[in-house]
């Protein structure tokens, strides 16, 4: 029995603002993970030559200008761009609304790499001087850049900040508004993931350097979770940022409630740097499912982390085998097969993308899945062809990262 | 590079950091910042410019000879007469 909550605590998604590698709003992005599309492409790095990734196009002159996108950081113009995206998807009158009431949270895996190796690089043609290191790098690698942009450009004068939480951070960043409405630090969120990590070329060195970075001929074809012949990740940008409000808020104003939070966790391997641990997974997803006050068979789409390493596909597999067992209407997927992996945007992205689902009833696929690793091998993965079910209510959302930092959502079709 | 070269070197600097603003109608006598927008990180973002195209060191206690454009160009014109203008 679903756990019941007040009305002032029960949040929901009420729009949604993102940046995927193909598609830079939500139904251009679902309409390609319905068509098969990826967005992984062949892309110059620093030092590296040409790696597979996954690139955005939105218009960065949309809602900046030339010279604050000048000063500020790929990171702010992702994360604006989504903000406003969401903002408009919503509705918000922010000119009517009290914006020290609104809070800025927002997932990043990791940030200032990609500023600091400029500097490195800059300095570098001027045989490491440092008079030549730029007065923009403070304002440009604090962490709580993304979300600082964000207020600027929206004057928002609420809290903001940005959650690190490796590769579950686009989770943490909606758990994280969700716990502020809850608590009544805000009456609004702006809440999501961002990633601006192909721009480092030390996460592909270091990904290649773990013997982790995915490669193939075909781009396209480079993201294969779950596939035997996957070879590692594909590093990709974006970005997803949610409208959250309390469902009375959400109500009063008629807004389009696209689904409710009603379910998440967040706990940690304690087991090693990087290597994943699957019985703390299943311990964060079967807290989620607590949480909720729901089983593993009341899922309808599980929406998977797995990243096409060869040992982190094995160990979540492992990790849903031992909590889903024996479930026959549990339909699994994956969105990083289509987009490679957007890091910090992952967990936000990869829900967006299967939040249509509670209008249109499909389960888009996992691409690429062309030989399935038996050690993979789990019940109803949709591969390479989208699913219809009679009906989704719940979707579930896994997102893990470094450290052994496990994250999981779960959201619930809206019934009014 | 003349006093006329100084300007368009000064103009060119102006174009890159304040991308949006239109430079052609700098009056050369008033004060640069009540005719674009620039902050103090645009200022310090002049004097890197200058450092990286030119060489020129302008210490602090000289910054408000940068103040408008007549006074950039007595500034820096001796500073850079031994120069050419690039391109």
């Amino acid at each position: 029995m679903e756990n019941q909550l007040s009305p002032e605590q029960r949040i929901v998604i009420t729009g949604v603002g993102l940046t995927a590698p193909n598609g830079n709003n939500l139904k251009d992005f679902r309409k390609s993970l319905l068509e098969g599309k990826s967005g992984v492409q062949k892309f110059e790095t620093r030092y590296m030559g040409e790696v597979p990734a996954g690139v955005c196009d939105f218009d960065e002159l949309k809602y900046q200008k030339r010279k604050v996108l000048r000063r500020g950081t790929r990171a702010g113009s992702v994360s604006i761009y989504c903000a406003q995206e969401a903002v408009q998807d919503a509705g918000w009158d922010m000119d009517a609304m009290d914006r020290s009431r609104i809070g800025v949270y927002i997932g990043v895996t990791e940030h200032g790499n990609v500023e600091t190796e400029n500097e490195v690089h800059n300095i570098s043609q001027y045989d490491y001087d440092v008079k030549y290191w730029s007065h923009h790098h403070n304002p440009r690698t604090v962490a709580n850049n993304p979300a600082g942009e964000v207020t600027l450009n929206m004057k928002i004068t609420g809290p903001h900040y940005t959650i690190g939480a490796a590769c579950a951070a686009g989770n943490m960043g909606v758990i994280q508004g969700l716990q502020m409405l809850r608590l009544g630090e805000v009456d609004q969120a702006l809440a999501g993931g961002i990633s601006e990590s192909i721009h480092t070329f030390g996460i592909f060195a270091s990904f290649n350097s773990e013997g982790a970075l995915a490669r193939h001929e075909d781009p396209t074809k480079a993201s294969r979770p779950f596939d035997k012949d996957r070879n590692g990740i594909v590093c990709s940008e974006g970005g997803c940022i949610y409208t959250l409000e309390r469902l009375p808020d959400a109500e009063k104003r008629g807004a389009k409630i696209y689904g409710e939070i009603v379910g998440y966790a967040i706990n940690s391997d304690a087991h090693d740097f990087i290597l994943p641990e699957p019985v703390r997974q299943a311990e964060c997803i079967r807290l989620a499912l607590k949480k909720a006050g729901l089983e593993a068979g009341d899922m309808d789409i599980l929406n998977t982390h797995s990243t096409a390493t060869k040992l982190g596909d094995i160990q979540e597999c492992t990790a849903i085998r031992s909590v889903f067992a024996g479930e026959k209407d549990v339909w699994i997927n994956n969105t990083k097969s289509f987009i490679g992996h957007t890091m910090g945007a992952a967990g936000t992205l990869e829900l967006a993308g299967n939040l249509p689902a509670f209008e249109d009833n499909w389960v888009h696929p996992t691409i690429n899945l062309d030989k399935l690793d038996p050690d993979c091998a789990l019940d109803n993965i949709v591969a390479n062809e989208p699913k219809k079910l009679e009906v989704v209510n719940y979707i579930m959302n896994n997102s893990f990262g470094m450290f052994g930092i496990n994250s999981v959502l779960i959201v619930k079709r809206f019934q009014g | 590079m003349t006093g006329k070269d100084v300007r368009e070197a000064i103009i060119s600097i102006l174009v890159d950091i304040a991308p949006d603003e239109d430079v052609s109608s700098i009056n050369d006598q008033d004060n640069l910042r009540d005719q674009i927008d620039l902050d103090s990180m645009d200022f310090l973002d002049i004097v890197m410019e200058l450092r990286k195209r030119f060489n020129i060191e302008v210490p602090e206690k000289d910054y408000g000879q940068l103040a408008t454009m007549a006074s950039c160009v007595t500034y820096l014109e001796p500073l850079l007469k031994d120069r050419q203008l690039a391109g």
